[in-house]
Order: structure tokens, then sequence, then C-alpha cells
């Protein structure tokens, strides 16, 4: 089967779209951009092709005629038992690696192999009920499930053995770099695919069949594109690499393809863009060199409160009197709001404030622009956060009056999406 | 961070046209008068680019010394850095313009000009304030470290988009009542009036070829850049030299240099040689950044990226627009000149300019250069920007750099909007030349 | 107890102060179907306006509690913000009871404004008073008298009364005596600053920018017989201070408290200078329009917006330094202010060979905390007094 691929190499994130010839989004894969931007190119796209199995697999059982109820379940139960088997393959890889750079230490505790070992044991132990139905993870990442997990229990191992915590989490620290580049260690569908039904207690034969199917297909890539902030590090000739903004313009219209404006607030940039009805952009402003306004932003007072960046949203939501910020400078971010607790305003209206002040400095992009034109296409990580939604979607009735605002789920993969359809016109302008 | 190609490319020699090694000899040969001023008895003022009075000078044969120029030449030696850092520990701000801070730098540190010899002390300054206020704010700085008599030309504002009498006149009698006769008592010569009406003559002469030589560029392919190339040409006639017979010289010259690239349909030389295929056409509007000058150009060529007009070109003079030094009224045209000048022009005049040159030279949009330091430019681009994009219904893009000091020149963010430019300019319409001379 | 009537004025400057929607030019434009004409920082001829029966208005930008929403799709983040109020308030229709707006020549960003404001509001009179940097009566006073006579004409032309000497030469006489109330008010304050709290102060001032002249003389009048007669106003212990650089964007009310509460007390300023920007009475003359041109020729105010050679704004400032009587100086400018902070180390280097302590910090219009500031001033005052002390 042939595809193209396109990648989004940002700057907190590496997303990665995988389209089938027919134009239709077939796998997403996602991965923390790292230093080393050639592995992360690698690993989103081996996750985007894991998912494009996944999405043949569903092919497979619609094609058998099962009901789509049952198929969502099978599918679910797939997805769950191939992340576990993925999971203990990762978790193998970092005992193997961890017990490496240990041994590497030139002056170590005589307990610490035993401790080591302890770790990694209850770590394996706990895979079933981290990966159990219905349980929640916190990330997708297997740096973030295991390190939360590994950093809990060396602390309890610190205190009762006697083994330094900096010196079990310094280990852990080297150790994960190696394991989260390693696409052996996150593995291929093949293995995971067939290991998680063999897992299963009676294993559906037509999902049996559906896996050894989607396992055997020979996925053949007929075209790539690179896009984001860091395209001109990405392993791509320059003809395949386009520019963010065009790659956003193009994949808002193939989400929405009403889409006239578009707004995306990434980790350090805030793009405003504007687009005709073929997608393609008209006219694009960027914040200017301060990343005041970004996510970044907000990363910082989720830092300063002690609190994660996804509880932010909500807690503004709960303010009743947003405190006026006029300031959205990253660096006095910190001074600002603890002068505002200090006053005894409250944390939510704080926030409050803080979310309005960041879709403001959005909304003056957006009028340098050109303004804002129904559709309204709103994506990037913030996105996410309804407390922005909100404060975006009354500033835009305010100010440009009632229109549709489009949100997509998979809003982060957008730029990934429109890389993948200049990927697949490449490919087709190729072929003609 | 600058990638290794770019790196290996500044070490490398720049390519030049025979007309720019005519020009560095006459710059050498003026920075050498200066340096030897003291000697010879020559005297200098200090004085500003728009609206300066070349002519008048001249015609009591006294040397111009242009410290937006020096500043310029600082920033493309990479001293700039380095001065604007003894200003600021002088106490001035880092908010204001990084010209008067190079400027202030450099004297600072022993005045030393663009080819290393010492600019002698000013014998006048000579406050031409057309176009900008900090050209005022300097002066008043300038007048703390020496103790020359200064003569201070207030250039009144073309508001409302034209040149009133009452603005020409309050112009002429300061150049009667205050400038003359403070270069008469500074040279100890009486006016002649006669040697202002010569160099004006010749004056005219160069520019009706800088003016040939800019219009070249509605040729396709233009055979020059007329942002980052202009500056060259503009050189001669917006510092030392208009109203010599050398620059009369030097721009017959370049205009035969330029027919000649025109006939054999050629495009610009950049500093990285002959640039390839013409893919699109550009209008600029903003000064340029001087820091990495080399490589802002070079994220044009590697493009195919030409500009075609620029408003920078235009900061000594709207000689494209048929103003020309006149002989038979001396002192009226010299006053007409310094009202002229781009920055004296009122926004809605600079977008109407803008608008016009995009159709003039068939351009496929502009580009605006917003600098931190220049306010007289700066402010009100983002009105510009949308109002051009409105009437012209060409793409407009905007970058954001400053003049001379290398903290705001940010390559990656730059390249990266002028890249997404260009690829949304090729997207809009891919049936341009753009995207067919790229096949 | 605060004198009668004190609190009464104040709640009404404060009102005057606060309202962006100009509801005293409205209702002043209802009672004499009058045209208003909006002016920005820092001089306007308001004589020549109010003699042809047009109310001219004081603009000084927004405030902190402005949201700015249009304004920023202008201004890049470099330039200062009060265009950006500006604008805002001219598209949120704030500035609507307005026929038309005056911007003096007094930096690019102003200048520029104009332009856009030129684009913004065709319908409007839009007019760039070009103020001479030439101070001779033949040619900068000969220039700008042929630009007031402009000005009148377009006034006429939207439905002013022609300019008259006599109206011209009664409405100078107003404003001399507003001047001479303002002046008044600045050395009470300098004699008893205690008696003038600059908070107070500055929302005169500013509400006084929106009122017709024969209010704003009695409002300031009435405020200073109102503090003078106060008697629960006692001395305190405060570093006494001339603050300079705050010509044209306005600090916020809270930065002005913020200084005061650190332990300054502010003597000399240079807020909403449009009031003492000439400095003594014009004189009575039988050419009005002459005695107007020649007054801000040869008396006003060392400002930074204008060309004064020969380093005499040092001078100057040290001068106005002594004669308050003042044991420090703050340089309070505007970020991006270009002409304050271009002033500023020419400034700094005169009042330090006169051994006159000094501290500089910049703010905005919306600035909204001064935590820093106020740890600066705070420390600033107490080693002045800790310095007078020893």
């Amino acid at each position: 089967m042939r595809y193209a691929v396109g990648i989004d190499l940002g700057s907190t994130t590496t997303k990665a779209v995988v389209l089938g010839e027919d134009a239709r989004p077939l796998g997403r894969g996602i991965t923390n951009s790292r230093s080393n931007y050639e592995v992360a190119c690698a690993v989103a796209l081996a996750e985007a092709l894991i998912d494009t199995r996944f999405s043949l697999v569903s092919r497979e059982l619609e094609a058998s005629g099962l009901p789509a109820a049952a198929r969502a379940e099978l599918l679910l139960e797939l997805e769950r038992q191939f992340r576990a088997e993925q999971y203990r393959s990762q978790l193998r890889e970092l005992d193997r690696v961890v017990t490496r750079h240990s041994r590497r230490l030139l002056t170590r505790p005589a307990s610490l192999s035993v401790v080591l070992e302890r770790i990694l044991a209850r770590m394996a132990e706990e895979v079933d009920s981290l990966y159990a139905p219905g349980a929640r993870r916190k990330s997708d990442f297997f740096r973030d499930l295991a390190g939360s997990r590994y950093l809990a229990l060396a602390e309890d191992e610190a205190r009762s053995s006697g083994v330094g915590f900096d010196l079990l989490a310094g280990l852990f620290d080297k150790a994960i770099l190696e394991v989260e580049n390693s696409a052996a260690a996150s593995g291929r569908f093949e293995d995971h695919g067939r290991a998680a039904v063999d897992r299963m207690e009676k294993p559906d034969p037509l999902l049996q069949a559906a896996v050894d199917r989607a396992a055997a297909t020979e996925l053949c890539q007929i075209g790539s594109v690179g896009t984001g902030y860091g395209r001109q590090k990405l392993p791509f000739p320059e003809a395949q690499i386009r520019s963010e903004i065009l790659c956003h313009g193009l994949g808002a219209h193939a989400l929405f393809p009403g889409t006239r404006t578009v707004l995306d607030i990434g980790g350090q940039d805030t793009k405003a863009i504007q687009v005709d009805q073929h997608g393609i952009v008209t006219s694009f402003q960027m914040n200017d060199r301060c990343a005041a306004g970004c996510g970044r932003y907000l990363g910082y007072i989720a830092d300063e409160m002690s609190l994660g960046l996804h509880e932010l949203g909500p807690l503004a939501s709960c303010s009743t009197r947003p405190v006026r910020i006029n300031s959205t400078c990253t660096v006095f971010a910190g001074a600002e709001l603890r002068e505002r607790l200090s006053l005894g305003e409250k944390r939510e209206d704080i926030l409050a404030g803080l979310h309005r002040a960041i879709i403001l400095r959005a909304m003056s992009l957006l009028a340098r622009s050109g303004g804002v034109r129904d559709q309204f296409t709103f994506t990037g990580g913030v996105a996410k956060n309804n407390a922005a939604v909100s404060a975006l979607k009354s500033l835009l009735r305010e100010n440009y009056g009632e229109l549709q605002v489009n949100i997509s789920e998979d809003s982060i993969y957008t730029g990934a999406l429109g890389a993948s359809l200049f990927a697949l016109r490449d490919a087709e302008g190729r072929a003609a | 961070m600058s990638r290794p190609d770019a790196a290996v490319a500044a070490a490398s020699e720049a390519s030049k046209d025979s007309s720019q090694v005519r020009q560095k000899e006459m710059i050498a040969r003026h920075f050498d008068r200066l340096a030897k001023s003291k000697e010879t008895g020559e005297k200098s003022a200090y004085t500003f680019v728009p609206g300066n009075l070349s002519e008048l000078l001249l015609s009591f044969d006294v040397l111009p010394v242009l410290p937006e120029i020096n500043a310029l030449q600082s920033a493309m030696r990479g001293r700039s850095a380095e001065y604007i850092s003894v200003a600021e520990k002088l106490g001035h701000s880092e908010d204001v313009c990084t010209y008067v801070k190079s400027d202030i730098g450099m004297l600072k540190s022993g005045n030393v000009g663009p080819t290393g010899q010492r600019l002698p002390d000013p014998d006048l300054l000579l406050l031409s304030y057309t176009g900008c206020f900090t050209f005022m704010k300097w002066f008043e700085l300038l007048q703390q470290e020496y103790s020359a008599p200064v003569s201070m030309l207030h250039v009144p504002y073309q508001a409302d988009g034209k040149i009133t009498d009452a603005m020409r006149t309050y112009v002429v009698d300061q150049l009667k009542r205050k400038v003359i006769p403070t270069l008469e008592q500074v040279t100890g010569r009486a006016y002649d009036e006669d040697r202002l009406k010569e160099c004006l003559a010749l004056s005219a002469k160069a520019e009706d070829d800088l003016v040939a030589v800019l219009k070249s560029a509605r040729n396709r392919p233009s055979p020059i850049d007329s942002y980052f190339g202009a500056v060259y040409y503009v050189g001669p006639i917006f510092s030392s030299f208009r109203g010599t017979q050398e620059a009369v010289d030097y721009y017959k010259a370049l205009r035969e240099e330029i027919d000649e690239r025109v006939a054999k349909k050629q495009g610009p030389v950049t500093p990285e040689g002959e640039m390839g295929a013409e893919r699109f056409r550009i209008v600029v509007e903003g000064p340029p950044n001087w820091t990495s000058f080399r490589q802002f150009w070079k994220m044009f060529s590697d493009e195919g990226a030409v500009c075609v007009a620029s408003t920078y070109a235009k900061v000594g003079g709207m000689y494209d627009l048929g103003f020309r030094h006149d002989p038979s009224r001396p002192l009226e045209s010299l006053a007409e000149y310094c009202l002229g000048c781009y920055t004296n022009l009122s926004l809605p005049t600079r977008i109407d300019l803008i608008v016009k040159y995009l159709q003039e030279y068939e351009a496929d949009g502009f580009l605006i250069n917003s600098v931190k330091s220049c306010n007289s430019f700066s402010a009100g681009q983002l009105h510009i920007l949308r109002e051009v994009e409105a009437r012209s219904g060409r793409p407009g893009g905007f970058i954001e750099s400053d003049l001379v000091d290398p903290r705001y020149f940010s390559a990656a963010n730059i390249k990266n909007r002028l890249e997404s430019y260009f690829q949304m300019l090729q997207q809009k319409s891919p049936s341009s030349v753009g995207l067919a001379a790229a096949r | 107890m605060s004198a009668p009537g004190l609190a009464e004025l104040l709640e009404r400057a404060e009102a005057l102060y606060l309202d962006y929607r100009l509801g005293a030019v409205k209702e002043w434009k209802q009672r004499t179907g009058g045209l208003a004409i909006g002016y920005m920082p820092i001089y306007a001829p308001r004589e020549l306006l109010h003699a042809q029966g047009v109310l001219p208005v004081g603009l000084m930008g927004g405030r902190d509690d402005l949201e700015i929403i249009k304004g920023d799709a202008y201004y890049q983040s470099y330039i200062c913000h009060i265009p950006r109020s500006t604008i805002e308030l001219g598209l949120n229709g704030s500035l609507d009871a307005l026929d038309g707006m005056l911007f003096p020549a007094i930096c690019d960003v102003i200048r520029n404004l104009s332009g856009i404001w030129q684009m913004q509001f065709p319908d409007k009179l839009s007019h760039y008073l070009d103020l001479p940097q030439d101070f001779d009566p033949e040619m900068g006073g000969k220039f700008y008298r042929q630009d007031l006579e402009h000005l009148s004409e377009l006034l006429v032309q939207r439905g002013a009364r022609p300019l008259t000497a006599e109206a011209l030469a009664h409405s100078i006489e107003l404003y001399n005596a507003e001047r001479r109330e303002v002046q008044a008010l600045y050395e009470l304050r300098r004699l008893q600053p205690w008696k003038v709290p600059t908070h107070e102060l500055y929302l005169v001032l500013r509400a006084a920018l929106v009122l017709p002249v024969e209010e704003s003389t009695a409002m300031f009048r009435q405020y200073h017989e109102a503090v003078a007669a106060d008697q629960a106003r006692k001395p305190v212990d405060q570093a006494r201070v001339v603050l300079t650089g705050s010509f044209c964007e306005q600090p916020p009310l809270g930065l002005i408290k913020t200084l005061e509460r650190a332990g300054c007390s502010i003597v000399d300023d240079d807020f909403v200078q449009v009031h003492r920007f000439i400095r003594s009475d014009i004189p009575a003359s039988d050419d009005p329009l002459g005695a107007l041109v020649n007054a801000f020729l040869t008396d006003g105010m060392a400002s930074p917006t204008r060309y004064v050679d020969r380093g005499r704004k040092g001078d100057e400032l040290v001068q106005r330094t002594k004669a308050c009587g003042a044991e420090g100086l703050l340089f309070c400018a505007p970020s991006f202010c270009d002409p304050a902070l271009l002033d500023q180390p020419m400034l700094v280097r005169a009042v330090e060979a006169e051994g006159v302590p000094w501290t500089a910090f910049k703010y905005s219009e919306n600035s909204g905390q001064f935590q820093v500031i106020r740890e600066q001033a705070g420390t600033f005052a107490d080693s002045i007094k800790l310095w007078s002390n020893a």
C-alpha cells in the first residue's frame, strides 16, 4: 500500500501524519521533540505507521461486516494490549540501559543493583494495572509514564535503602534518552500486534486475521514533506520542506473546508493565517521576536503555581471576577503573579485574566493579518485549554460578530496533515 | 545562528561590479581628504543624508561627514555592537535609535571612520532636520562633544501630501538667514551663488542617470536589485558626491553598465555572484539591516527574489518622481529637495507610492522590514501593510529587525518568515514567472 | 476632616478623568452647538480654538484599564503605548464627540499617527500642527503663524466662527488666568507639598483637559482654596523630588501613588504639560495672534520635543530642581519614548555635575505592577533622607 507522510517538527513535539493515496489520513504519530531531530522524526513516523496498521485492522473488520460497536470494542482492546506490550518492551530496554549505566559508575553503593532490580521489577509488575481496562494515564509518552513511576519508587527506595535519590534519578535521566531514541525499543506492529492478540483470553478470530493481514501489508512511501519550526534541520531534501504557515493553512482547510481564518497558538509562536477556499494562504502574521502570549507563557505560569499545564484552564474557568493583566511578558510572569497573589487576588481570577491577556495578543495578530472571517479554526496546544477557548470565543463575538469556531480534537496534527497533503500532491505531480 | 554555508560565504570575497569598485575608490579619497583636513586646512561639517545640502557645502568647499553612514558602515564592519554597548554604558537607553548609539560609541572610541582613518572634529554641525525627530536629538547630543557652531535647518513635514509656499519660504529663509551666514563665518568666504548653480547643474545630470538605473528594474529580468543593490547605487548621490563631476562620471558609467546588463538580459549581481533565475519581484519598504546585510540579501537571492523598487532608496531624494536640483532656482530647489525626501512624506503618500511601485514594476508582492530603531519609518507600517494589500491586491510580508544592533537580527526567525512568504507567493500564483522558471 | 467640597471636587475630577467617552464634551456640545477638537500632547494653541468657539479637548492616551484590542494591530511591540490606546479609543467610538484632532509635532510616532488618523477618520478634521523648531519670529514665527491661520480657516470650514482679534485677546486672557491658577497650585505644592498630593493634582490636571477654560480655571481655584484651608493636612517628612520625562504618554495614577507611598514628595513634574507649557502670561497686544505665536517661540518650556542648543536643557533642569528645593530627581519616562530617553544622558550629565541625586525607571500608561519601582523609589527616598540628615 502506498502512502505519503507529513512531518511537523515543533518546538515541543514532533508529529507525523500518514495519508493514503485517496488523501484520507491513515495514521498519526507524536513524540517529544528532542535534540536529535532525526530520531524524533523517525519515532513519530514509526508511531504513525503503527497507527496506520491499526487503521488497516479497522478497515478489515469493517469489511468483514462486524457492527460498529463491536468493532470499536475490539479495536480498543487491541490498542490497550498493544500499548501494554510496547510499554513492556520499552521497560526491558530501560532495565538493560540503567543496569549498564550503573555498572559504569566508579563508586557505587553496594546495594545499588539490588535497589534498581527492585524498582524495575515493581514497574514491570505494575504494567497490567497501568493498562487495565478503563485505567487513566497522564501521558502517552514512555518518558512521562515510566519517569513518574521510576522516580516515585526511587524516592521510596532512597528513604529505606540509603541509596541516594539523586544517583537513582541521574541514572534514569541518562537511560531514558537512549530508550526513547531507540526505535527498536518501541517495537514493530508485527511483534506487539500479534503478542497483544495472544494476550487476549479468547481472541476474536476476525481480529486475529485482521491483525495478521495488517501486519503483512507492505507500506510503501511515495512522498514526504517536512515542516515546523525545526524544518531547517529536518532530514529531508530542501524541495520536500514547506513552511509551517502553508501547512497549517492547508491542514486547517482539510479538517474544516469552510475555514477562512486560522489561529494557531503553539509553544513558542502564534500564527494568524488567512486562507482562500482552496486552503491556499493569502496572508499571515506571526508574533514578534518576543514569545509573550504563547503556550510557553502558560507553562511558566503553571510551574509558578505548581500546577500541571492541563489544570490551568479548568481552574481559570472557575473565576467569577477576572483580574485585568496587561503584560504577557514571560520574563515578568512570575513576579506579576506573586504580586497579585500577595495582594490577595484569587488564583482562578488571576488565571482567567492571564488567559484573556494571551487571547488579546492573538486578537491583535489576527487583526494584523487581515481580521477574522467565517469560518474560524483554532489550532495548537492552547486550543485544548477551555479557558483560552472561551476567552477567544467571547472576544471574537464582540469584535467580529457571530461566526463558526472550529476546534478539532486532532488540532495538534494540523501542520503535519497539511504537510502530508503537500507530499501527496508532490508525488502525484511527479507521477503526472 | 549561522549555518556553515553562510559562514563560508561570509569569509569569501564578495562579488563586485566595476561601478562598485569605482565607488570604493571615491569613498576612499573622500575619507583621505577628511583625515588630512587638519593639515590641509579643509573644513568639515557633520550633517545628515535626508535633506543634505551637499551642493551648498561644496560651494563653500566644506567636506561633509555623515554620521548615519558612519553608523551603518560600523555595522557592516562588525563594530556597531561594541559601539552601542559603549553608548549604553554612558546611559543611553536600550529603547532608542541604534544609529545614534553606534555613532556616540564610535566617537567615544576614537572616532575612527569606515576606512580606518580618524575623522576630524567638525568645524560646523549642520543639523538638517528632515523627516526624523531623532536627528534633532542626535545633534543636541553632539553639541555636548564639540564646540563647533551649529546651524539648524528645520524642514517642515508634508503632512497633507504637498509642499506649500509657506514651507518652501520657511526653508529658504532659514538657508538665507542662518545656514549661509554660518557657512560664511566658518569658512571666511562669501556665498557664491554661481558656484552653487554649477554644482546644482552637475547634480541634475547625475540624478538623470540614477533615475535611469532605478527604472531599469522595470525590465524582466530586472538587471538590478533596487533595495540591497541600490544601497550602492544611491551611495554617491546620497552622501558626499552630489554636485561633483565625479558623481556625474560615476552615474554615467553605472548607467552604461546597467544598460549592458539589460541588453544581455542579465539579472542583478549579488555578493554571491550572478543571481539565478528571477522568480519573485518584490517591492520593499523600510531600511535594510546592516549587521547581517549580506546574509539578509542572500535570503532573498537564494529564493530568486529580486527587489524591483524600494522606499529606502528614496530617503536621499525622490528623483524617480521627477524632482531635480535646479540651478535656475538654487535655494528654492534645495528647499524642495529637503521637503521631498521619503521620510518626510505623510503616511497616505507613502502608501500611494508603494502601490504605484507595485504596479509600475509589476511586482508580485511587497515586504516591510520594520526596524526597531526608526520610528519615522516604523510607526504606522502595520497600517501601511493592510492598506497596500487592500489597494493593490498583492500580498505583503512583515519582518522585524534593526539597523545596526545585531541583537535584533534573528536570522532563523527572519528566514522562516521570508521562506513562508515566498512559498505563499509561489502557491498563490502557480502560473507566475516564478514557478515557471523554477521548474 | 477635609475641607468642605474637596471630596466632591476630587470625585468629579476623577469621574472626568475616567470617562473615556467624553461625556462632559458631549454635554458641552449639546449646550453650545460648538465644535470640539482633540489634541495630543504636549502643546496646542487652545486660545485660538477657544476664540473661534471651539472646545479644545486634551487627549493623553488611555489608562491601565483600557483593554487594547485593535490598537495593537497598528503598532509593533517596540513602539510606545500612547498611539495604540489613542487608536483604540478612536475605533471603539469613544472619541465620536470630537470633530477633529490636532497632532502637534513632537515626535515621529505622533507625526505618523496623524497620517493614520487622516485615513481612518476621513470625515473628521485631522491637522498636523507643525510646531516650528526655529524660534526666530521672522522665520519659525512666520511659518507658525501661517499654519495657525490655515488651521483657523479649516475650523471655519467646519462651522466654527471666524477668528477675530478681540475674541482671541479675550481667550488669551482666560487662558492666562488658567495658567496663573495652575502655577499657583504648583507653587503651593512647592512650599507645602503635603497640602497638594500629586495624585490629586494630577487628577485635576487631567480632568481640566475636557472642560472649557472657564470651568477648568474655576476648578483649579476651588481645589487650591480647599487644600490651602485644609488643616487636616499636616507636614510629612518625605524626600522632595522633581519628576521628569512624563510629558507625553502619562503614567497610570497607581504609579504616582506608588511613588508617594514610597516616600517621595513630588515638588515639580512634567505631567499634562499643556497647562504650563507657556510659562508666563501672554501679554496683551494689538496683534494677539502674533502674541500667541511669540509666546510659543520665546516662552515655551525646554521640553525634550523642542530643539534647545548647547545643553541648555540640562541647565534648565538643574535650575528647576534648585528652584523648588528638591533633593533628588526621578527620570520617569515612558518605554520607547525617543525624546525623553535620548535627552536623558544629557540631563543626567548636567544634574550629576551639580551633585543632585537621581534615579531612573520607565513605565507605560498601562503598567499594572509597580513592585520594582516601589522598591527603587523607596530606596532612593531613604538614601536621600539619610544623606540630608547626615
